[in-house]
């Protein structure tokens, strides 16, 4: 399995760099792997990041948008704007989960 | 004396039924099927509706013609079921005490869900055929059109049977070709996924398939709303797909009595273990087919396969022991790419749609992810399958889990 060195930690991650182990992760890791993919991130950030942290812990699936809207209470349109074009893949990507599931 | 009830007479419901009445002693048990209507549509029909291939009556067949001797059979509406006191309450408040719930009502279209799509146009600039009056008044409108901009769309996932909305598109190009005007017709493809299918191998090889037909391929698509009037989509992060024939795919839901028994998620469905089927939440609830949050296909072969499995996991878990026959979530689709050719896929769980034969290692005689005769043959004889053998259970030379016999790896290595 690959590893990152991120911020002088060894994590692991996937083919893609998303962390594979959901306990590798900390808020400081996420302000460095969110400026991998230039975002600075606002308290807005944190509250979608904090959402799909905690609705992981109690589903074990990474929330899609969908989720992310109806449950977590964030509108679509604003996670456009958070995490532009992919912001699904980009949420999860910062909050240390795997990339949601295309469901076949 | 105990109670299986099983909410839903469609593909799930009416395996289960056939299955357990077998094994269970009707002495100890009685079983109960509820749904709201007696009509049993053959879902995977409707694809061909719209190309006059299949007429309307070919598709519809009575429910209570395929539940067996002995299995009570209630037409109702279903109110909502209260896990706390093991019941269900029908429409007309008639309640009905259970021991074991299955819940297999399924998955439907809701158009409402997307501003814009349900006002006015449906019907007319607006079409689907997810649903059986959606396929029929789709057939209409092909009849009439002649040509211009179209659309095939998908709101968002999951949706049943995935792969429908490609093969309406390749059985698009075929009709429209036939027809002669396929030079006055320009095809987009607009998904929310990143590619032509969910998984890499297969994105790839319908991407091709999509490219061959010179069917543009538009991704990342969150749609936010239809504009009726300017006749376009709009996505969030504010592209545009103008249309003058929208095909889309609604978002699809679970039935709206399992969100007002508390007992779905943001979708309705039920969430379960993947393995078994069993509610998260209930020691007595399963959900089974497209009700539940299986991350696999929405299809009639999920079902297929994992109720082979489940037949015996309930005798077990009503037994109180151990359920052992756990599910990969086996799937397996045909494929319809037009002009009497088709592909199959075959996948699991973990491992993405792969070439290969199947179900014979290197003999077939089905190709898998390729395309072939017989492949659109085993979709066209698919239908008396469904009738006669699937719905009643019936033992099919097909193993319940995934095999890698016959699959080729080498693409999957990057």
């Amino acid at each position: 399995m690959p590893v990152a060195t991120i911020n002088d930690r060894v994590v692991n991650v996937d083919d893609e760099g998303f962390l594979t182990d959901y306990d590798d992760w900390d808020e400081d890791l996420a302000k460095v792997l969110a400026s991998q993919i230039g975002i600075e991130l606002t308290e807005d950030h944190w509250n979608a990041i904090h959402f799909l942290r905690r609705d992981y812990k109690q589903t074990g699936e990474t929330a899609t948008l969908r989720r992310v809207t109806t449950v977590g209470g964030i509108p679509t349109k604003e996670l456009f704007t958070l995490f532009p074009k992919k912001p699904a893949k980009k949420m999860a990507y910062i909050a240390g989960l795997p990339k949601p599931r295309g469901c076949v | 004396m105990r109670r299986l009830l099983i909410l839903g007479g469609g593909t799930a419901g009416t395996i289960a039924a056939n299955r357990l009445r077998r094994r269970l002693n009707l002495d100890e048990w009685r079983i109960t099927v509820v749904d709201h209507s007696d009509s049993h549509y053959y879902q995977p029909g409707q694809l061909f509706i719209p190309f006059g291939t299949y007429q309307p009556r070919d598709l519809v067949k009575p429910r209570r013609r395929f539940l067996p001797d002995g299995v009570d059979f209630i037409v109702a509406e279903i109110d909502r079921v209260v896990p706390e006191e093991n019941k269900v309450l029908l429409g007309d408040e008639t309640a009905l005490d259970y021991d074991y719930l299955i819940i297999a009502t399924g998955t439907t279209p809701r158009p409402q869900e997307t501003p814009g799509m349900a006002e006015g146009e449906l019907g007319k600039s607006i079409h689907e055929f997810y649903s059986f009056e959606g396929a029929v008044a789709l057939a209409d409108k092909l009849a009439d059109w002649d040509g211009g901009r179209l659309a095939i769309h998908i709101v968002d996932m999951p949706i049943k049977c995935p792969v429908a909305p490609l093969e309406f598109t390749f059985l698009a190009d075929a009709y429209f070709a036939k027809q002669g005007m396929r030079d006055r017709v320009e095809m987009v493809f607009v998904t929310p996924l990143d590619g032509a299918f969910t998984r890499p191998v297969a994105a790839r090889h319908l991407g091709a398939m999509l490219e061959e037909r010179k069917v543009t391929l538009e991704t990342d698509f969150m749609v936010e709303r239809v504009d009726p009037e300017e006749k376009k989509l709009v996505s969030y992060d504010e592209r545009e797909v103008p249309f003058d024939l929208l095909v889309t795919v609604p978002l699809n839901m679970g039935a709206d009595y399992v969100a007002r028994s508390g007992l779905g998620d943001e979708l309705n469905y039920v969430p379960v273990d993947p393995q078994t089927l069993l509610s998260r939440a209930h020691d007595n609830i399963f959900a089974l087919g497209d009700a539940s949050d299986i991350p696999t296909s929405k299809a009639g072969s999920v079902v297929h396969f994992s109720l082979e499995l489940f037949e015996e996991n309930f005798i077990q878990h009503v037994h109180g022991r151990p359920m052992t026959r756990l599910f990969d979530g086996h799937a397996n689709c045909f494929i319809e790419s037009g002009r009497g050719q088709g592909l199959l896929i075959d996948f699991n769980y973990d491992t993405e749609p792969l070439p290969g034969k199947y179900p014979l290692p290197g003999l077939g005689p089905f190709t898998l992810l390729r395309e072939s005769e017989a492949n659109h043959w085993g979709k066209m004889m698919f239908r008396w399958v469904y009738w006669n053998l699937l719905l009643p259970g019936k033992e099919m030379p097909l193993e319940p889990l995934m095999s890698m016999a016959g699959k080729e790896l080498e693409e999957v290595v990057r």
